[in-house]
């Protein structure tokens, strides 16, 4: 996905142009994603200029869900809807699958373990090895199993001694 | 939501009482619990054990708004209403989620239990005929395998630990075990959602958690108490213990009613 090429706000109002602009709003709890990166974002329909976003919680106690509700339907406000709705959507429950490489890429840059791919297989994914974020070694060990925020793990690296954040697959 | 699922997800007047019931029973079990394990958050014996528990807390609050907006779409009631000004008499809680934390092992052991019982409960709901139920319990239930796998490990670390973890344990367990069998006591309404498909019976929930945790713990060299006499009554009653919380998890928004955010 092009980031940069972004509809200006007088620009007719088309679901592609939402799209773009929703990649403006990032997690509060992880700058460096957009929610349309983590695969929150599930559709967005426009009917005589009234716009309705759907989107789903990562975790169901997210306290960014709120938040982000809130910016979203603003970001679509700047474009020049007149109306937006912004609908939670729970089915099919988010995955970590539904993050594009992009948002992988990124927390990896960010200094957050990226969840791999698991195509449902949750159990064999938790203790498949983690890649330490800083060094790259595979020599990590699990410390707890929960973190700073409902979606992370705190593990720390044998190689390079640091300690780091894995994003959980989820 | 389309036209068609919205056929799918109504149901005639009794239905909609009874699943109303359920699940605020269910809210109530985790709104509650998530209450009592939110109160280690700074007293926990270890810093990442603080971590640790204040997730599940926030995860099973997190799971307690699933069921009360489920509700909400059946009767318009409002999550932050029936959590925060509720009486206590109508809280339809499991006296087990309710009882003063106690020590460690007695909050790591309700947690074990409780997660053992969602567990269960949670791989049957998802098969649900009715979506939003079966929707939000495939939500929850990815988020419970990592409750019950950090409970049990819990469990194992205080039975296999010291003398004293594992005498805290086994009063833990002779102090749990007689609240137990009301998280399957069933409701009034219970065996018409059972008959449309919308939800089991809790009854059916008593074998396949009691398998688990009786191995889980035969595994340990522990056995549940044999002389346990179950604690009678059902959702409706409560002891003082619950009064006590509702007057903490209730003071800040009763102390501002109406106002929009915090």
């Amino acid at each position: 996905m092009d980031t940069n090429t972004r509809a200006p706000d007088d620009a007719r109002l088309t679901p592609e142009a939402v799209w773009v602009a929703l990649d403006d709003v990032k997690d509060p709890e992880i700058p460096v994603v957009s929610v349309v990166e983590l695969g929150m974002v599930r559709d967005v329909t426009i009917t005589e200029g009234h716009v309705v976003v759907d989107i789903t919680p990562t975790f169901a106690g997210c306290p960014a869900f709120h938040a982000i509700r809130e910016a979203v339907a603003e970001r679509v406000r700047a474009l020049g809807a007149e109306a937006v709705e912004v609908r939670r959507r729970l089915s099919p429950a988010w995955s970590t699958d539904d993050m594009s490489e992009a948002a992988r890429t990124k927390l990896h840059d960010f200094g957050i373990a990226p969840p791999q791919p698991h195509g449902g297989l949750l159990l064999p994914a938790l203790d498949a090895p983690v890649a330490c974020p800083r060094c790259g070694s595979l020599d990590t060990e699990l410390r707890n199993a929960f973190g700073s925020a409902l979606c992370r793990e705190i593990y720390t690296c044998r190689s390079c001694h640091e300690t780091f954040e894995r994003f959980k697959p989820l | 939501m389309s036209a068609s699922k919205a056929q799918d997800s109504r149901l005639d007047a009794e239905l909609q009482q009874a699943l109303v019931a359920r699940l605020t029973a269910m809210a109530d079990d985790e709104l509650i619990l998530g209450h009592r394990d939110s109160e280690w958050t700074g007293h926990a014996p270890l810093l990442e054990e603080d971590i640790a528990l204040a997730n599940i807390a926030q995860d099973e609050i997190g799971h307690a708004l699933l069921w009360l907006q489920a509700r909400s779409e059946l009767d318009g009631s409002d999550p932050d209403e029936l959590a925060f000004f509720r009486e206590v008499g109508a809280f339809r809680n499991a006296r087990l989620v309710e009882l003063p934390k106690g020590d460690w092992a007695f909050t790591m052991l309700r947690q074990y239990l409780f997660d053992a019982f969602e567990t269960e409960l949670l791989s049957r709901l998802r098969d649900s005929r009715y979506p939003p139920l079966a929707e939000a319990a495939a939500k929850a239930a990815k988020e419970e395998v990592f409750h019950l796998r950090h409970s049990g490990l819990w469990l194992e670390r205080l039975a296999l630990g010291t003398d004293e973890s594992r005498s805290r344990l086994t009063s833990a367990l002779q102090r749990i075990w007689p609240y137990l069998p009301q998280l399957w006591q069933p409701l009034p309404g219970d065996a018409a959602l059972q008959r449309a498909g919308i939800a089991p019976n809790p009854a059916d929930l008593e074998q396949p958690v009691m398998a688990r945790v009786s191995a889980a713990l035969a595994a340990l060299g522990l056995e549940p108490p044999a002389d346990a006499v179950p604690n009678p009554g059902g959702r409706d009653r409560h002891g003082e213990a619950l009064v006590s919380l509702l007057v903490d998890m209730q003071s800040v928004a009763r102390a501002d009613p109406g106002v929009d955010a915090w």
